[in-house]
Protein backbone atom coordinates (compact mmCIF):
# COMPACT_ATOMS: atom_id res chain seq x y z
CA UNK A 1 0.00 0.00 0.00
CA UNK A 2 2.84 2.34 0.90
CA UNK A 3 4.51 1.27 -2.31
CA UNK A 4 1.41 2.10 -4.31
CA UNK A 5 1.18 5.51 -2.68
CA UNK A 6 4.84 6.24 -3.40
CA UNK A 7 4.41 5.19 -7.02
CA UNK A 8 1.32 7.33 -7.36
CA UNK A 9 3.09 10.34 -5.87
CA UNK A 10 6.04 9.82 -8.21
CA UNK A 11 3.73 9.39 -11.20
CA UNK A 12 1.89 12.60 -10.38
CA UNK A 13 5.19 14.43 -9.99
CA UNK A 14 6.22 13.12 -13.40
CA UNK A 15 3.00 14.18 -15.05
CA UNK A 16 2.65 17.48 -13.25
CA UNK A 17 4.69 19.49 -15.83
CA UNK A 18 2.31 18.28 -18.55
CA UNK A 19 -0.76 19.21 -16.59
CA UNK A 20 0.81 22.56 -15.73
CA UNK A 21 1.64 23.19 -19.41
CA UNK A 22 -2.03 22.86 -20.33
CA UNK A 23 -3.24 24.92 -17.36
CA UNK A 24 -0.70 27.65 -18.10
CA UNK A 25 -1.52 27.72 -21.79
CA UNK A 26 -5.14 28.55 -20.94
CA UNK A 27 -4.48 31.44 -18.55
CA UNK A 28 -5.23 34.93 -19.70
CA UNK A 29 -3.02 36.45 -17.02
CA UNK A 30 -0.01 34.27 -16.15
CA UNK A 31 -0.39 33.15 -12.57
CA UNK A 32 2.73 31.52 -11.16
CA UNK A 33 1.41 31.38 -7.61
CA UNK A 34 0.28 28.11 -6.07
CA UNK A 35 -3.31 29.09 -6.89
CA UNK A 36 -2.29 29.25 -10.56
CA UNK A 37 -1.72 25.49 -10.55
CA UNK A 38 -5.48 25.01 -10.44
CA UNK A 39 -7.69 25.86 -13.40
CA UNK A 40 -9.71 28.99 -12.73
CA UNK A 41 -12.68 29.85 -14.94
CA UNK A 42 -12.21 33.57 -14.28
CA UNK A 43 -8.76 33.54 -15.87
CA UNK A 44 -9.55 31.25 -18.79
CA UNK A 45 -8.80 32.16 -22.38
CA UNK A 46 -7.68 30.74 -25.71
CA UNK A 47 -5.78 33.98 -26.33
CA UNK A 48 -2.38 32.27 -26.03
CA UNK A 49 -3.18 29.85 -28.82
CA UNK A 50 -4.16 32.76 -31.05
CA UNK A 51 -0.95 34.58 -30.08
CA UNK A 52 1.35 31.66 -30.86
CA UNK A 53 -0.54 30.97 -34.08
CA UNK A 54 0.02 34.56 -35.14
CA UNK A 55 3.72 34.44 -34.26
CA UNK A 56 4.54 31.03 -35.75
CA UNK A 57 1.78 30.26 -38.23
CA UNK A 58 0.93 26.95 -36.59
CA UNK A 59 -0.69 25.56 -39.72
CA UNK A 60 2.46 26.07 -41.75
CA UNK A 61 4.94 24.90 -39.11
CA UNK A 62 2.82 21.84 -38.33
CA UNK A 63 2.75 21.08 -42.04
CA UNK A 64 6.55 21.36 -42.12
CA UNK A 65 6.84 18.98 -39.15
CA UNK A 66 4.44 16.67 -40.95
CA UNK A 67 6.41 16.71 -44.22
CA UNK A 68 9.70 16.15 -42.40
CA UNK A 69 8.22 13.26 -40.40
CA UNK A 70 6.35 11.71 -43.33
CA UNK A 71 9.46 11.90 -45.54
CA UNK A 72 11.50 10.05 -42.94
CA UNK A 73 8.80 7.42 -42.41
CA UNK A 74 8.36 6.79 -46.16
CA UNK A 75 12.10 6.47 -46.80
CA UNK A 76 12.47 4.26 -43.72
CA UNK A 77 9.73 1.91 -44.92
CA UNK A 78 10.94 1.76 -48.52
CA UNK A 79 14.65 1.26 -47.89
CA UNK A 80 14.18 -0.48 -44.56
CA UNK A 81 11.81 -3.21 -45.78
CA UNK A 82 14.11 -3.98 -48.71
CA UNK A 83 17.19 -4.16 -46.49
CA UNK A 84 15.47 -5.89 -43.56
CA UNK A 85 14.04 -8.63 -45.79
CA UNK A 86 17.34 -9.18 -47.59
CA UNK A 87 19.34 -9.28 -44.35
CA UNK A 88 16.96 -11.81 -42.81
CA UNK A 89 16.01 -14.09 -45.69
CA UNK A 90 18.51 -13.81 -48.54
CA UNK A 91 21.95 -15.28 -48.71
CA UNK A 92 24.45 -13.01 -50.42
CA UNK A 93 28.00 -11.90 -50.03
CA UNK A 94 28.50 -8.89 -47.77
CA UNK A 95 25.43 -9.55 -45.65
CA UNK A 96 27.43 -9.83 -42.44
CA UNK A 97 29.37 -6.65 -43.16
CA UNK A 98 26.20 -4.64 -43.79
CA UNK A 99 24.53 -6.02 -40.68
CA UNK A 100 27.50 -5.14 -38.49
CA UNK A 101 27.72 -1.66 -40.02
CA UNK A 102 24.05 -1.25 -39.20
CA UNK A 103 24.56 -2.15 -35.54
CA UNK A 104 27.53 0.18 -35.38
CA UNK A 105 25.59 3.23 -36.59
CA UNK A 106 23.01 2.68 -33.86
CA UNK A 107 25.60 4.01 -31.42
CA UNK A 108 27.14 6.83 -33.51
CA UNK A 109 25.79 10.03 -32.00
CA UNK A 110 24.36 12.45 -34.54
CA UNK A 111 26.16 15.38 -32.94
CA UNK A 112 29.53 13.98 -33.95
CA UNK A 113 28.43 14.13 -37.57
CA UNK A 114 26.82 17.54 -37.24
CA UNK A 115 29.65 19.65 -38.66
CA UNK A 116 30.55 17.43 -41.66
CA UNK A 117 26.87 16.86 -42.48
CA UNK A 118 26.32 20.59 -42.38
CA UNK A 119 29.26 21.07 -44.75
CA UNK A 120 27.93 18.41 -47.12
CA UNK A 121 24.27 19.30 -47.15
CA UNK A 122 24.46 23.07 -46.95
CA UNK A 123 27.75 23.72 -48.77
CA UNK A 124 28.16 20.84 -51.24
CA UNK A 125 24.55 20.20 -52.16
CA UNK A 126 22.98 23.59 -51.40
CA UNK A 127 20.09 22.00 -49.53
CA UNK A 128 19.67 24.61 -46.76
CA UNK A 129 16.04 25.69 -46.29
CA UNK A 130 14.92 22.59 -48.14
CA UNK A 131 12.81 19.61 -47.05
CA UNK A 132 15.20 17.19 -48.73
CA UNK A 133 18.14 18.55 -46.74
CA UNK A 134 16.09 18.22 -43.56
CA UNK A 135 15.08 14.62 -44.28
CA UNK A 136 18.32 13.22 -45.71
CA UNK A 137 20.38 12.59 -42.52
CA UNK A 138 17.35 10.95 -40.85
CA UNK A 139 16.01 9.26 -43.98
CA UNK A 140 16.33 5.70 -42.73
CA UNK A 141 15.82 4.98 -39.05
CA UNK A 142 18.33 2.17 -38.27
CA UNK A 143 16.10 0.96 -35.44
CA UNK A 144 13.29 0.31 -37.93
CA UNK A 145 15.60 -1.67 -40.23
CA UNK A 146 16.55 -3.71 -37.20
CA UNK A 147 12.86 -4.31 -36.38
CA UNK A 148 12.20 -5.52 -39.95
CA UNK A 149 15.18 -7.81 -39.92
CA UNK A 150 14.14 -9.37 -36.61
CA UNK A 151 10.59 -9.79 -37.89
CA UNK A 152 11.52 -11.53 -41.16
CA UNK A 153 14.10 -13.65 -39.36
CA UNK A 154 11.38 -15.52 -37.47
CA UNK A 155 9.29 -16.30 -40.60
CA UNK A 156 9.98 -19.82 -41.94
CA UNK A 157 11.81 -19.88 -45.29
CA UNK A 158 9.23 -22.35 -46.73
CA UNK A 159 6.68 -19.58 -46.94
CA UNK A 160 8.88 -17.64 -49.35
CA UNK A 161 10.16 -20.75 -51.14
CA UNK A 162 6.60 -21.64 -52.14
CA UNK A 163 6.32 -18.38 -54.05
CA UNK A 164 9.79 -18.84 -55.53
CA UNK A 165 8.86 -22.27 -56.89
CA UNK A 166 5.85 -20.64 -58.56
CA UNK A 167 8.37 -18.54 -60.47
CA UNK A 168 8.03 -15.27 -58.56
CA UNK A 169 11.05 -12.96 -58.69
CA UNK A 170 12.62 -11.97 -55.39
CA UNK A 171 11.01 -8.54 -55.63
CA UNK A 172 7.58 -10.12 -56.18
CA UNK A 173 8.16 -12.36 -53.16
CA UNK A 174 8.88 -9.27 -51.10
CA UNK A 175 5.85 -7.38 -52.40
CA UNK A 176 3.26 -10.15 -52.46
CA UNK A 177 4.34 -12.38 -49.57
CA UNK A 178 6.70 -10.63 -47.18
CA UNK A 179 5.18 -7.15 -46.91
CA UNK A 180 1.55 -8.27 -46.43
CA UNK A 181 2.48 -10.40 -43.41
CA UNK A 182 4.74 -7.69 -41.97
CA UNK A 183 1.94 -5.32 -40.90
CA UNK A 184 2.72 -5.54 -37.17
CA UNK A 185 6.39 -4.79 -37.81
CA UNK A 186 5.46 -1.92 -40.13
CA UNK A 187 3.16 -0.36 -37.54
CA UNK A 188 5.85 -0.70 -34.88
CA UNK A 189 8.43 0.87 -37.19
CA UNK A 190 6.16 3.82 -37.98
CA UNK A 191 5.48 4.49 -34.30
CA UNK A 192 9.12 4.25 -33.29
CA UNK A 193 10.26 6.39 -36.20
CA UNK A 194 7.62 9.08 -35.72
CA UNK A 195 8.98 10.67 -32.54
CA UNK A 196 12.50 11.09 -33.99
CA UNK A 197 11.85 13.73 -36.66
CA UNK A 198 8.72 15.11 -34.96
CA UNK A 199 10.72 16.00 -31.84
CA UNK A 200 14.04 16.73 -33.55
CA UNK A 201 15.43 20.18 -32.92
CA UNK A 202 19.15 20.46 -33.66
CA UNK A 203 19.36 19.43 -37.32
CA UNK A 204 16.38 21.32 -38.78
CA UNK A 205 17.42 24.26 -36.60
CA UNK A 206 20.87 24.26 -38.24
CA UNK A 207 19.65 24.19 -41.81
CA UNK A 208 16.44 26.25 -41.84
CA UNK A 209 16.70 29.98 -41.52
CA UNK A 210 13.38 30.74 -43.23
CA UNK A 211 10.52 30.45 -40.78
CA UNK A 212 8.09 29.30 -43.45
CA UNK A 213 10.15 26.09 -43.76
CA UNK A 214 10.77 25.43 -40.08
CA UNK A 215 9.16 22.49 -38.26
CA UNK A 216 7.17 23.47 -35.18
CA UNK A 217 9.92 22.39 -32.74
CA UNK A 218 12.39 24.79 -34.41
CA UNK A 219 9.95 27.67 -34.76
CA UNK A 220 8.89 27.33 -31.11
CA UNK A 221 12.52 27.16 -29.93
CA UNK A 222 13.34 30.33 -31.87
CA UNK A 223 10.28 31.96 -30.34
CA UNK A 224 11.49 30.97 -26.86
CA UNK A 225 14.98 32.35 -27.43
CA UNK A 226 14.20 35.51 -29.42
CA UNK A 227 10.66 36.75 -29.46
CA UNK A 228 9.27 35.76 -26.11
CA UNK A 229 10.73 38.73 -24.26
CA UNK A 230 8.59 41.12 -26.29
CA UNK A 231 5.29 39.25 -26.07
CA UNK A 232 2.44 40.19 -23.72
CA UNK A 233 2.14 36.79 -21.99
CA UNK A 234 5.29 35.00 -23.18
CA UNK A 235 4.90 31.92 -21.00
CA UNK A 236 1.26 31.49 -21.96
CA UNK A 237 2.12 31.58 -25.66
CA UNK A 238 5.13 29.27 -25.22
CA UNK A 239 3.00 26.77 -23.30
CA UNK A 240 0.28 26.92 -25.95
CA UNK A 241 2.90 26.14 -28.62
CA UNK A 242 4.36 23.40 -26.43
CA UNK A 243 0.93 21.81 -26.07
CA UNK A 244 0.41 21.77 -29.83
CA UNK A 245 3.87 20.24 -30.33
CA UNK A 246 3.49 17.62 -27.60
CA UNK A 247 -0.07 16.41 -28.23
CA UNK A 248 0.49 14.36 -31.44
CA UNK A 249 3.44 12.42 -30.01
CA UNK A 250 1.82 11.82 -26.62
CA UNK A 251 -1.50 10.73 -28.16
CA UNK A 252 0.25 8.39 -30.57
CA UNK A 253 2.27 6.92 -27.71
CA UNK A 254 -0.66 6.42 -25.37
CA UNK A 255 -2.73 4.84 -28.14
CA UNK A 256 -0.01 2.42 -29.21
CA UNK A 257 2.19 1.99 -26.16
CA UNK A 258 2.12 -1.79 -26.17
CA UNK A 259 3.93 -1.84 -29.52
CA UNK A 260 6.06 1.12 -28.70
CA UNK A 261 7.63 -0.06 -25.48
CA UNK A 262 8.34 -3.53 -26.84
CA UNK A 263 10.04 -2.15 -29.93
CA UNK A 264 12.20 0.25 -27.94
CA UNK A 265 13.23 -2.65 -25.79
CA UNK A 266 13.85 -5.05 -28.62
CA UNK A 267 16.18 -2.68 -30.36
CA UNK A 268 18.12 -1.51 -27.37
CA UNK A 269 18.58 -4.70 -25.40
CA UNK A 270 19.19 -7.12 -28.24
CA UNK A 271 21.08 -4.51 -30.21
CA UNK B 1 24.24 -25.60 -77.27
CA UNK B 2 27.60 -24.23 -76.39
CA UNK B 3 26.01 -21.29 -74.60
CA UNK B 4 23.92 -23.49 -72.34
CA UNK B 5 26.95 -25.51 -71.40
CA UNK B 6 28.79 -22.32 -70.56
CA UNK B 7 26.05 -20.74 -68.44
CA UNK B 8 25.65 -23.58 -65.96
CA UNK B 9 29.16 -23.40 -64.50
CA UNK B 10 29.02 -19.62 -64.70
CA UNK B 11 25.86 -19.55 -62.58
CA UNK B 12 27.63 -21.76 -60.11
CA UNK B 13 30.61 -19.46 -60.11
CA UNK B 14 28.40 -16.40 -59.49
CA UNK B 15 26.66 -18.26 -56.71
CA UNK B 16 29.96 -19.08 -55.09
CA UNK B 17 31.18 -15.47 -55.38
CA UNK B 18 27.98 -13.62 -54.46
CA UNK B 19 25.90 -16.12 -52.49
CA UNK B 20 22.66 -17.94 -53.28
CA UNK B 21 20.63 -14.75 -53.77
CA UNK B 22 22.86 -12.15 -55.40
CA UNK B 23 19.73 -9.99 -55.78
CA UNK B 24 19.97 -9.43 -52.02
CA UNK B 25 22.89 -7.12 -52.73
CA UNK B 26 20.60 -5.02 -54.89
CA UNK B 27 18.03 -4.93 -52.07
CA UNK B 28 20.46 -3.65 -49.45
CA UNK B 29 22.22 -1.30 -51.86
CA UNK B 30 20.01 1.78 -51.19
CA UNK B 31 20.39 1.34 -47.45
CA UNK B 32 24.12 0.69 -47.74
CA UNK B 33 24.44 3.84 -49.86
CA UNK B 34 22.58 5.74 -47.16
CA UNK B 35 24.96 4.44 -44.47
CA UNK B 36 27.96 5.53 -46.53
CA UNK B 37 26.52 8.95 -47.39
CA UNK B 38 25.21 9.85 -43.94
CA UNK B 39 27.61 8.01 -41.61
CA UNK B 40 30.84 6.74 -43.17
CA UNK B 41 31.64 9.67 -45.44
CA UNK B 42 30.87 12.39 -42.84
CA UNK B 43 32.93 10.45 -40.29
CA UNK B 44 35.91 10.55 -42.67
CA UNK B 45 35.21 14.17 -43.55
CA UNK B 46 35.18 15.11 -39.84
CA UNK B 47 38.63 13.59 -39.34
CA UNK B 48 39.93 15.22 -42.55
CA UNK B 49 38.54 18.65 -41.66
CA UNK B 50 40.02 18.47 -38.17
CA UNK B 51 43.53 18.54 -39.70
CA UNK B 52 42.85 21.61 -41.82
CA UNK B 53 42.18 25.26 -41.19
CA UNK B 54 38.74 24.64 -42.65
CA UNK B 55 36.52 27.71 -42.41
CA UNK B 56 33.37 28.79 -44.18
CA UNK B 57 33.81 31.41 -46.87
CA UNK B 58 31.14 33.12 -48.95
CA UNK B 59 29.46 30.57 -51.23
CA UNK B 60 31.39 30.22 -54.48
CA UNK B 61 34.53 31.89 -53.19
CA UNK B 62 37.71 29.86 -53.65
CA UNK B 63 39.69 29.91 -50.43
CA UNK B 64 42.80 28.21 -49.23
CA UNK B 65 42.39 25.79 -46.41
CA UNK B 66 45.90 24.87 -45.36
CA UNK B 67 46.85 21.64 -43.64
CA UNK B 68 47.59 22.43 -40.01
CA UNK B 69 48.39 19.03 -38.52
CA UNK B 70 47.33 18.70 -34.91
CA UNK B 71 46.90 22.47 -34.42
CA UNK B 72 43.12 22.25 -33.97
CA UNK B 73 43.60 19.58 -31.32
CA UNK B 74 46.24 21.51 -29.39
CA UNK B 75 44.01 24.61 -29.58
CA UNK B 76 41.16 22.59 -28.07
CA UNK B 77 43.20 21.61 -25.03
CA UNK B 78 44.05 25.25 -24.41
CA UNK B 79 40.48 26.45 -24.98
CA UNK B 80 39.05 27.43 -21.58
CA UNK B 81 35.42 27.15 -22.73
CA UNK B 82 35.96 23.70 -24.20
CA UNK B 83 37.61 22.52 -20.99
CA UNK B 84 34.78 24.04 -18.98
CA UNK B 85 32.25 22.20 -21.16
CA UNK B 86 34.05 18.92 -20.41
CA UNK B 87 33.88 19.73 -16.70
CA UNK B 88 30.14 20.33 -17.15
CA UNK B 89 29.77 16.88 -18.69
CA UNK B 90 31.46 15.43 -15.61
CA UNK B 91 29.03 17.35 -13.35
CA UNK B 92 26.18 16.05 -15.49
CA UNK B 93 27.32 12.42 -15.24
CA UNK B 94 28.02 12.61 -11.50
CA UNK B 95 24.39 13.69 -10.91
CA UNK B 96 22.60 11.91 -13.73
CA UNK B 97 24.09 8.40 -13.61
CA UNK B 98 23.57 7.51 -9.92
CA UNK B 99 20.15 9.17 -9.91
CA UNK B 100 19.05 7.37 -13.07
CA UNK B 101 20.36 3.97 -12.01
CA UNK B 102 18.87 4.18 -8.50
CA UNK B 103 15.46 5.59 -9.47
CA UNK B 104 14.90 3.44 -12.53
CA UNK B 105 15.94 0.22 -10.80
CA UNK B 106 13.70 0.90 -7.81
CA UNK B 107 10.81 1.92 -10.05
CA UNK B 108 11.25 -1.09 -12.29
CA UNK B 109 11.28 -3.45 -9.28
CA UNK B 110 8.12 -1.81 -7.96
CA UNK B 111 6.38 -1.93 -11.34
CA UNK B 112 7.38 -5.58 -11.77
CA UNK B 113 5.15 -6.53 -8.83
CA UNK B 114 1.49 -7.22 -9.60
CA UNK B 115 -0.01 -3.86 -8.78
CA UNK B 116 -3.27 -2.19 -9.65
CA UNK B 117 -2.81 0.65 -12.17
CA UNK B 118 0.52 -0.77 -13.31
CA UNK B 119 -0.17 0.23 -16.92
CA UNK B 120 -0.98 3.77 -15.87
CA UNK B 121 2.29 4.13 -13.96
CA UNK B 122 4.35 2.80 -16.84
CA UNK B 123 2.71 5.32 -19.14
CA UNK B 124 3.15 8.16 -16.67
CA UNK B 125 6.88 7.56 -16.33
CA UNK B 126 7.35 7.07 -20.06
CA UNK B 127 5.55 10.17 -21.37
CA UNK B 128 8.40 12.67 -20.83
CA UNK B 129 10.61 10.41 -22.98
CA UNK B 130 8.34 10.64 -26.03
CA UNK B 131 7.75 14.38 -25.77
CA UNK B 132 9.88 16.93 -27.64
CA UNK B 133 12.54 18.56 -25.45
CA UNK B 134 11.55 21.93 -26.87
CA UNK B 135 7.98 21.44 -25.62
CA UNK B 136 8.87 20.42 -22.07
CA UNK B 137 11.61 23.02 -21.74
CA UNK B 138 8.87 25.66 -22.06
CA UNK B 139 7.19 24.56 -18.84
CA UNK B 140 10.49 24.08 -16.99
CA UNK B 141 11.40 27.67 -17.85
CA UNK B 142 8.14 28.79 -16.33
CA UNK B 143 8.31 26.52 -13.28
CA UNK B 144 11.82 27.61 -12.35
CA UNK B 145 11.69 31.28 -13.34
CA UNK B 146 12.26 34.06 -10.82
CA UNK B 147 8.58 34.31 -9.92
CA UNK B 148 7.74 30.74 -11.00
CA UNK B 149 5.75 28.13 -9.12
CA UNK B 150 8.79 26.51 -7.51
CA UNK B 151 10.05 29.78 -6.09
CA UNK B 152 6.52 30.76 -5.03
CA UNK B 153 6.32 27.50 -3.09
CA UNK B 154 9.80 27.87 -1.60
CA UNK B 155 9.33 31.47 -0.57
CA UNK B 156 12.38 32.86 1.25
CA UNK B 157 14.60 29.80 0.70
CA UNK B 158 14.42 30.17 -3.12
CA UNK B 159 17.91 30.58 -4.57
CA UNK B 160 18.85 33.95 -6.03
CA UNK B 161 19.44 34.35 -8.91
CA UNK B 162 16.78 31.74 -9.81
CA UNK B 163 17.66 28.17 -10.75
CA UNK B 164 18.29 28.35 -14.47
CA UNK B 165 20.36 31.52 -14.39
CA UNK B 166 22.21 30.60 -11.22
CA UNK B 167 25.85 29.71 -11.77
CA UNK B 168 25.72 26.92 -9.20
CA UNK B 169 22.33 25.46 -10.15
CA UNK B 170 22.27 25.74 -13.95
CA UNK B 171 24.21 22.56 -14.68
CA UNK B 172 22.52 20.40 -12.01
CA UNK B 173 19.17 21.61 -13.37
CA UNK B 174 20.10 20.26 -16.79
CA UNK B 175 21.07 16.95 -15.17
CA UNK B 176 17.71 16.80 -13.30
CA UNK B 177 15.86 17.68 -16.49
CA UNK B 178 17.60 14.92 -18.44
CA UNK B 179 17.01 12.40 -15.63
CA UNK B 180 13.29 13.21 -15.57
CA UNK B 181 12.99 13.09 -19.35
CA UNK B 182 14.89 9.81 -19.88
CA UNK B 183 13.87 7.88 -16.77
CA UNK B 184 10.90 6.08 -18.35
CA UNK B 185 13.11 4.58 -21.01
CA UNK B 186 15.53 3.20 -18.44
CA UNK B 187 12.69 1.85 -16.31
CA UNK B 188 11.52 -0.19 -19.31
CA UNK B 189 15.07 -1.37 -19.88
CA UNK B 190 15.35 -2.61 -16.29
CA UNK B 191 11.88 -4.16 -16.46
CA UNK B 192 13.09 -6.30 -19.34
CA UNK B 193 16.27 -7.21 -17.46
CA UNK B 194 14.21 -8.26 -14.43
CA UNK B 195 12.34 -10.81 -16.55
CA UNK B 196 15.66 -12.58 -17.13
CA UNK B 197 16.31 -13.26 -13.44
CA UNK B 198 15.18 -16.84 -12.71
CA UNK B 199 12.54 -16.85 -9.96
CA UNK B 200 14.21 -19.77 -8.13
CA UNK B 201 16.98 -17.34 -7.18
CA UNK B 202 14.41 -15.35 -5.20
CA UNK B 203 12.96 -18.56 -3.76
CA UNK B 204 16.42 -19.67 -2.65
CA UNK B 205 17.05 -16.27 -1.08
CA UNK B 206 13.82 -16.39 0.89
CA UNK B 207 14.54 -19.96 2.04
CA UNK B 208 17.85 -18.62 3.33
CA UNK B 209 15.88 -16.05 5.27
CA UNK B 210 16.57 -13.00 3.13
CA UNK B 211 14.02 -10.18 3.37
CA UNK B 212 12.85 -8.02 0.50
CA UNK B 213 15.75 -5.61 0.93
CA UNK B 214 18.38 -8.33 1.13
CA UNK B 215 17.09 -10.17 -1.92
CA UNK B 216 16.98 -6.86 -3.82
CA UNK B 217 20.65 -6.30 -2.98
CA UNK B 218 21.91 -9.82 -3.52
CA UNK B 219 19.67 -11.09 -6.32
CA UNK B 220 18.19 -8.15 -8.22
CA UNK B 221 21.17 -5.80 -8.37
CA UNK B 222 23.69 -8.38 -9.64
CA UNK B 223 21.03 -9.90 -11.93
CA UNK B 224 20.47 -6.69 -13.88
CA UNK B 225 24.14 -5.82 -14.19
CA UNK B 226 24.24 -5.95 -18.02
CA UNK B 227 21.35 -3.48 -18.11
CA UNK B 228 23.24 -1.24 -15.68
CA UNK B 229 26.23 -1.24 -18.02
CA UNK B 230 23.94 -0.20 -20.85
CA UNK B 231 22.36 2.56 -18.76
CA UNK B 232 25.77 3.98 -17.84
CA UNK B 233 26.97 3.89 -21.44
CA UNK B 234 23.79 5.47 -22.82
CA UNK B 235 23.93 8.18 -20.13
CA UNK B 236 27.50 8.93 -21.11
CA UNK B 237 26.48 9.28 -24.74
CA UNK B 238 23.58 11.58 -23.81
CA UNK B 239 25.82 13.57 -21.48
CA UNK B 240 28.45 14.13 -24.14
CA UNK B 241 25.90 15.16 -26.74
CA UNK B 242 23.28 17.42 -25.28
CA UNK B 243 22.58 20.67 -27.04
CA UNK B 244 18.91 21.64 -26.74
CA UNK B 245 19.04 21.81 -22.93
CA UNK B 246 21.88 24.34 -22.54
CA UNK B 247 20.76 26.21 -25.65
CA UNK B 248 17.18 26.77 -24.49
CA UNK B 249 16.83 25.83 -20.81
CA UNK B 250 19.80 27.81 -19.52
CA UNK B 251 19.78 30.51 -22.18
CA UNK B 252 22.80 29.43 -24.22
CA UNK B 253 25.00 27.61 -21.72
CA UNK B 254 24.81 30.44 -19.23
CA UNK B 255 25.37 32.00 -16.91
CA UNK B 256 29.04 32.61 -17.65
CA UNK B 257 29.36 29.31 -19.54
CA UNK B 258 28.56 27.44 -16.35
CA UNK B 259 26.26 25.11 -18.31
CA UNK B 260 27.92 25.20 -21.74
CA UNK B 261 28.08 21.77 -23.40
CA UNK B 262 30.72 20.53 -25.86
CA UNK B 263 28.15 20.35 -28.66
CA UNK B 264 26.89 23.88 -27.96
CA UNK B 265 30.50 25.08 -28.11
CA UNK B 266 30.97 23.14 -31.33
CA UNK B 267 27.90 24.82 -32.81
CA UNK B 268 29.12 28.28 -31.85
CA UNK B 269 32.68 27.86 -33.08
CA UNK B 270 31.85 25.83 -36.16
CA UNK B 271 28.61 27.23 -37.46
CA UNK B 272 28.16 30.66 -35.89
CA UNK B 273 31.82 31.65 -36.19
CA UNK B 274 32.60 29.53 -39.27
CA UNK B 275 35.63 27.74 -37.83
CA UNK B 276 34.49 24.31 -39.03
CA UNK B 277 37.90 22.60 -38.86
CA UNK B 278 38.18 23.38 -35.17
CA UNK B 279 34.60 22.28 -34.49
CA UNK B 280 35.27 19.01 -36.33
CA UNK B 281 38.30 18.41 -34.08
CA UNK B 282 36.09 18.87 -31.00
CA UNK B 283 33.66 16.35 -32.50
CA UNK B 284 36.41 13.79 -33.02
CA UNK B 285 37.71 14.29 -29.47
CA UNK B 286 34.20 13.84 -28.09
CA UNK B 287 33.66 10.64 -30.05
CA UNK B 288 36.96 9.22 -28.83
CA UNK B 289 36.09 10.24 -25.27
CA UNK B 290 32.68 8.56 -25.42
CA UNK B 291 34.15 5.34 -26.82
CA UNK B 292 36.90 5.23 -24.18
CA UNK B 293 34.48 5.93 -21.31
CA UNK B 294 32.07 3.28 -22.63
CA UNK B 295 34.83 0.71 -22.81
CA UNK B 296 36.10 1.53 -19.33
CA UNK B 297 32.55 1.32 -17.94
CA UNK B 298 32.04 -2.00 -19.60
CA UNK B 299 35.28 -3.29 -18.20
CA UNK B 300 34.55 -2.12 -14.67
CA UNK B 301 30.90 -3.14 -14.54
CA UNK B 302 31.32 -6.50 -16.21
CA UNK B 303 34.52 -7.77 -14.62
CA UNK B 304 34.13 -11.07 -12.80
Amino acid sequence: MALLAALAAGGLLFLFPFYYTIVGSLQLEPNADISGAFPSPGNFSLENYAAINEALNLGRTLLNSGIFTAGVIIATLALGLLAGYALAQLDFRGRGVIFNAMLLVLIVPFQLLMIPLYVMIVRYYGLADNYLGMILPFAVNPTAVFIFRQFFKQIPVDLFDAARIDGASEFQVLRRVAIPIATPAIITAIIVTFIGPWNEFLWPFLITKEQSLQPLAVALANYISNVAARAANPFGAILAGATVLAVPAVVLFVATQRWFVQAQLGSSVKG
Amino acid sequence: MATIAATAPRARRIRRALGRHPVGLLFVLPYAAFLVLVYAYPLGLAVYMSFYDYFFAAPGAVVERPFVGFDNYTTAFGDAIFLESLGNVVTFLVINVPLTVALSLVLATALNAKLPLRGFFRTAYYIPYVTASVAVIGVWLWLFSDTGLVNSALGPVAPAPPWLVNEFWAMPMIAFFATWKQLGFYVVLYLAALQNIPSDLYDAASVDGAGALKSFRHVTVPGVRPATTLVVILSTIVGANFFTEPYLLTGGGGPNNSSVSPVLHMYRRGIEQGDAGYAAAIGVLLAIGVIVISMVNRFILERD
